[in-house]
């Protein structure tokens, strides 16, 4: 139990309390979420965390939309022991753990966790232990979250350091980016919220779009005590066929093409995201 | 001395000091977390006990409600009748509160004449009840006061539920009480604003000013279909 002052500040200042301990050997968890399906989550996932590694860093894909992703189809590895496994104790996290193609590690939930979707104290529990298990093994840690703003993926985003939020320029997807911006700010008091567009037109769209929906959220989203909510934006996948391509192939775009459009854009967000890493782990170093 | 000032009891028997030392520790602790003028919890135990409840809503994802509880204008009843009917409505008022609760919920003295109550599992379908139940305590009996004079008193109640399954905090709980209560101001006073789920319904005008990004961006549907041409033109 902490401790309360006896004089409480009048305006509570409210600072997101981070789910694990700031260790700076551990990775920096990054959750990835969009509100609507089929926006490329999983695809920016996959590829961004190859994009990471490719870049040096360990990273470790979880699966966090317990039984319903499709991250085993995007790398099409098909893992005879998954997160269920591990949930059950037939299999240690080591054993669940797999190389994927992009030469990252990934654990994946397989389909028979769909009794997980309710989230119970079991469930969480269980996956809060796998999470702070690895985090020591890796550098970064992405979880691939579910579609929508279900119990799963609101506990496993607040789990997170950093929220990627992927939205195509598509206004269903952007709404329901912007309804997730709002849940997580007043559920979570989330304050910084990097966006990816993926699908892009034209250079420059995604910024603009951020632009917009920084607009929209200082206007209606009210803020807590923490202050507004700051969108980041952190960079665009351009459509393009090859997309499609890659996916039809099963293929890892970011390895299989890497000279594309898409996985270049890929890897200036890895970028980006690798400097954040570095960031975190020199702050943490320092204390 | 402050502990008898509190009408504790202290242990005097001079053959057991033990027991005097923890009956001054006891009376002590009791006089940090209570609010002398009320007896209700202070602001520094209950935000212990909301942290707790919040781990613990965290944890079971039980459903628990905080009410904040303002009084209607108590500024003109201290003007008008003096600070110690002021109080003296704080008083009874703090006893209308207890009252109207379960053993189990716990009612505070928030500050000044700001109340809250924390009731833990309690359900949606009650909330309504509860809220209006406490409403309706104050506003249903004028309150009596020092002079003489019966007064008629009034609060305004806001309500939220404890954020379900994830890690939050405190402060984020009480503000959107907080803002449930000053719509009910706003609302007109001696009313219940709750708050009915996480905001998830992006209205007309937020959507508007969202898609002008899409306009910003040139994104007619003439360009979708020409950009479609475009990437397929660019494939091996």
């Amino acid at each position: 139990m902490s401790t309360v002052p006896l004089t409480a500040p009048a305006r509570p200042t409210v600072v997101y309390r981070p789910a694990f301990p700031l260790d700076p050997k551990r990775a920096l968890v990054f959750a990835v979420t969009s509100g609507k399906g089929g926006v490329g989550k999983t695809f920016v996932s996959a590829n961004t965390a190859a994009a990471l590694a490719k870049r040096g860093l360990r990273v470790l894909v979880l699966d966090a939309d317990l039984g319903l992703a499709n991250l085993d189809v995007v790398l099409n590895i098909y893992p005879k022991t998954t997160l269920h496994d591990v949930f059950t104790g037939k299999a240690t996290l080591r054993e669940a753990i797999l190389k994927a193609p992009g030469g990252f590690d990934v654990l994946l939930a397989g389909s028979g966790l769909v009794e997980y979707s309710r989230l119970t104290s079991d469930v969480r529990d269980q996956f809060q232990a796998v999470l702070h298990d690895s985090m020591l093994e890796y550098d970064v840690v992405i979880l691939d979250t579910g579609a929508g703003i279900s119990d799963v993926v609101l506990y496993a985003v607040s789990l997170a350091d950093e929220i990627l939020l992927v939205s195509t320029p598509e206004p269903t997807s952007l709404t329901d980016a912007y309804a997730t911006v709002k849940v997580l700010a007043a559920q979570q008091g989330r304050r910084t919220v990097r966006v990816i567009i993926n699908q892009t037109l034209q250079p420059g769209e995604g910024r603009s779009i951020t632009t917009q929906l920084q607009r929209v959220v200082d206007r209606f989203v009210p803020a807590l005590g923490s202050g507004p909510v700051m969108l980041t934006h952190v960079g665009d996948v351009p459509s393009d066929m090859l997309v499609r391509t890659a996916v039809q192939k099963r293929q890892l775009l970011f390895t299989a093409m890497p000279g594309s459009a898409p996985a270049q854009a890929i890897a200036a967000i890895a970028g980006r995201l690798g400097d954040l890493v570095q960031r975190w782990q020199a702050m943490r170093a320092a204390g | 001395m402050l502990i008898a000032q509190s009408g504790y009891r202290v242990c005097d028997d001079p053959d057991r000091p033990k027991d005097y030392v923890q009956s001054v520790i006891d009376a002590l602790c009791d006089l940090s977390s209570r609010d002398p003028l009320t007896g209700l919890a202070n602001r520094r135990s209950f935000s212990q006990l909301m942290e707790q409840e919040l781990d613990r809503v965290a944890r079971l994802g039980d459903d628990a409600l905080l009410l904040m509880i303002d009084v209607d204008r108590f500024k003109v009843i201290n003007d008008t009748h003096g600070h110690n009917a002021g109080d003296a409505v704080l008083k009874q008022l703090a006893n209308r509160l207890a009252a109207c609760v379960r053993p189990m919920d716990t009612v505070a003295r928030f500050g000044g004449e700001e109340f809250a109550v924390v009731l833990p599992n309690c359900s949606h379908s009650y909330a309504m009840v509860v809220a209006e139940r406490v409403r309706e305590s104050v506003a249903q009996t004028p309150f009596q006061l020092p002079s003489g004079t019966r007064l008629n008193v009034s609060v305004s109640v806001g309500g939220a539920f404890a954020p379900q399954w994830v890690r939050s905090d405190v402060s984020i709980w009480v503000e959107r009480a907080d803002r449930q209560l000053y719509r009910a101001k706003e609302g007109g006073r001696n009313r219940v604003c709750l708050e009915e789920t996480f905001d998830t319904v992006v209205t007309t005008e937020e959507k508007e000013l969202l898609y002008g990004a899409l306009n910003f961006a040139g994104l007619a549907n003439g360009h979708v279909a020409m950009a479609d041409q475009d990437s397929e033109a660019d494939q091996p």
